[in-house]
């Protein structure tokens, strides 16, 4: 199975201020109600920009300037909560290909770097320089290389920290393991059986 | 070389290092729901592999199961679809599922140690954050997406970096009134909800010691609260009876290889750690959530903070949003908080210890007129076992509804919903936004005594005060 080497991702950005967004708020429990991922684009983030009788509430989401936005930006413990693989989903079937945030829940990090999706990190003071930059001019090109870890923009650089293994299972095109995983048959029976769990 | 349980029980599931640099980590124990499954047996299915070690693999309902209705078809035919896909899958697969028919369904993380599938010393995984829980027995228990979820039933591995381990030590006694559960928000509100970030947490002093094993479960389970990816509390003499004749745990000679065995998982005396933090366990007080996320927590003697008061930016605004979120002034007591919903149950305070701990004190008392109470135990055996002892009488007789086990409005995946903005005292483990059915509805967590005052009265009370405790 030949993964895409994923080792830039580039296009408009939005910011979704907060710490601790979890993943109950980009996507809401009732919608994991499905036996696929597809459609859950559509639910991204539901409750906070749809009053209850379904119009849009003020949201950078709903905001035209920022729409086809293909990098995410937020603050810290982004993606904290339930383990719900649905959120990293929703997001990438939204259109995101990218994350910049101050931190990141571990298992929502995990999960985005399974489907393919970078998790940068930045430090909180350039997460406010480029949220306003994109605010002050939201068609600015955001270039996150991820191979060297750095944001790039017309106006402002600055690095980003990926963790080694996660930066080089992208770049590398090794971001989904099954394949590697099942390459171990043999020594993962050896410790199966070491272990007495073949019961 | 000296080394702790986490260290010990990773070096021996490690199957080799990836080209990643992270580790293939043997799962010894996967655990599966309808929720977070149903995309994994899927991709299974596309790619036509098999599940590798069908019979370390274990299902049950709980997240949308009906806690009211339970024949199927379910009013919901969403829930129907999930759980009939989840019946499909276990037996296409070979995997054991406890049904609703089986007497053994319940919340995945009250039916592992129940049935004596948690074990000491080794890995566990499940599609689902509260895994931790299983912790307690001092098994390092990680929570998952469904990308990995299809990972371990295929190769019974997962690939994960290694964490580091935070000791958190807590010495001495807790005050009357003060539970498991208060331990937990306490040390969330002291570390942050991301404090745990890159860390396991090992659970130890004398006051784990004394605790039971379903209250080291109430702690353990709530260690993704705090950012950690997993959490435990090395494995004694209180564990190995909790686990002794359960239906899957080790007999005869069996067993006391098996007891052998788990001692030597234990956190060597003279082991290192990452971190250290020690706790006075007397200086916990009845701890309730004001906020929307779990570390917004503080003494039931509290008042709401004040956003303008914060120094950093981001700080004030999550006060900010909090607060308003939640419909509550700066500087208010939280004590007094009319509130609208009582919930007993989740897998943090489901078990048999939390319904028998709060029938001690509701017993002659009435929910307040207008509250709204469910108590939800965490399994059908925690349900035959409370009614066996009359527990559920005493709720009912006090106004409770008595109901069937599930998840239930610990997240509102069935029909057990907030409406509108109702306020929630909750035994549950998260106050997020929306997070028990209403995109309004608030919840702020507590022990499940305090919910039982709560209940009572009709607003947030010292259940100290109510119950003379
Ligand atoms: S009781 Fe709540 S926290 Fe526990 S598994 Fe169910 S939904 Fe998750």
């Amino acid at each position: 199975m030949a993964l895409e080497k994923i080792k830039e991702v580039k296009g408009k950005a939005v910011y979704v201020q907060g710490n601790d967004i979890d993943t109950d708020r980009i996507i809401p429990a009732r919608f994991m109600k499905c036996v696929t991922f597809d459609g859950l684009g559509e639910f991204l983030f539901y409750d906070v920009r749809k009053d209850v009788e379904g119009n849009d509430k003020e949201h950078p989401l709903n905001e035209p300037r920022f729409s086809g936005a293909s990098i995410l930006i937020s603050n810290a413990n982004f993606g904290c909560g339930s383990s719900r693989e649905h959120a990293p989903q929703a997001l990438y079937r939204y259109g995101f290909r990218a994350i910049l945030a101050e931190s990141y829940a571990e298992i929502f990090f995990g999960n985005c770097c399974g489907l393919g999706v970078p998790c940068a990190v930045a430090s909180h003071e350039n997460i406010k320089k480029i949220s306003s930059l994109i605010d002050q001019n939201p068609e600015i090109e955001v270039h996150l290389d991820v191979a060297n870890s750095k944001i790039i923009t017309s106006e402002l650089t600055f690095s980003v920290d990926i963790p080694p293994g996660a930066r080089e299972a992208l770049t590398e095109g090794r971001w989904d393991p099954i394949a590697e995983l099942q390459e171990a048959e043999q020594a993962v029976d050896d410790v199966v059986n070491e272990l007495g769990y073949a019961i | 070389m000296a080394k702790n349980l986490f260290q010990k029980v990773w070096d021996a599931h490690a199957v080799r290092e990836l080209s990643n640099g992270q580790t293939q980590l043997l799962i010894g124990t996967h655990l599966i729901h309808e929720v977070t499954s149903p995309q994994a047996f899927g991709m299974l299915r596309d790619l036509g592999i098999k599940v590798k070690y069908p019979n370390r693999t274990f299902a049950t309902v709980d997240h949308i199961v009906p806690t009211d209705q339970r024949e199927q078809p379910f009013s919901d035919p969403l829930a129907d679809a999930m759980i009939k896909e989840l019946a499909k899958n276990a037996e296409e697969f070979g995997v054991t599922y406890f049904d609703l028919a089986s007497g053994k369904q319940g919340v995945v993380h009250v039916v592992g140690p129940e049935q004596g599938i948690t074990q000491p010393g080794t890995t566990i995984a499940c599609g689902d954050s509260h895994t931790a829980t299983h912790g307690a027995f001092g098994a390092i228990a990680f929570g998952i997406g469904t990308t990995q979820v299809r990972d371990v039933l295929a190769t019974q591995t997962m690939a994960l970096g290694k964490l580091k381990v935070r000791r958190i030590n807590v010495d001495g006694d807790l005050k009357p009134g003060v539970y498991a559960k208060d331990v937990a928000l306490h040390i969330i509100a002291l570390l942050g909800a991301n404090g745990g970030i890159g860390f396991a947490y090992e659970y130890g002093g004398t006051l784990f010691d004394a605790l039971s094993m379903e209250e080291r479960m109430t702690v353990c389970n709530m260690a993704i609260e705090g950012g950690a990816r997993c959490g435990y509390v090395n494995p004694d003499d209180k564990t190995f009876d909790y686990l002794k004749g359960r239906p899957y745990s080790p007999e005869g000679d069996n067993w006391d290889e098996a007891v052998l065995r788990w001692k030597s998982f234990a956190s060597d005396p003279d082991c290192e750690y990452d971190d250290i933090i020690n706790i006075s366990a007397d200086e916990i007080a009845p701890t309730v959530t004001w906020g929307v996320s779990p570390d917004q927590g503080f003494s039931i003697e509290g008042v709401i903070p004040d956003p303008s008061v914060e120094k950093n930016e981001n700080d004030r605004l999550s006060v900010q949003e909090a607060i308003s979120y939640m419909k509550l002034e700066p500087g208010e007591p939280i004590k007094g908080t009319k509130i609208d919903v009582a919930f007993l149950g989740s897998c943090t305070n489901g078990r048999l210890s939390d319904f028998r701990e709060v029938a001690k004190y509701l017993k002659g008392h009435k929910v307040s007129e207008g509250v709204k109470a469910i108590a939800v135990p965490g399994s059908q055996v925690v349900d035959l076992m409370a009614k066996k002892e009359g527990l559920d009488k005493i709720f009912s007789d006090a106004g409770f509804e008595w109901r069937a086990a599930g998840c239930s409005m610990c997240l509102a995946m069935n029909p057990d919903k907030l409406v509108g903005d109702q306020l929630c005292a909750s035994s549950s483990n998260r106050n997020f936004k929306g997070r028990q059915g209403s995109p309004t509805g608030r919840t702020v967590l507590m022990s499940p005594v305090m919910v039982a005052a709560a209940a009572v009265n009709g607003y947030i009370s010292d259940a100290r005060e109510v119950f003379s405790i």
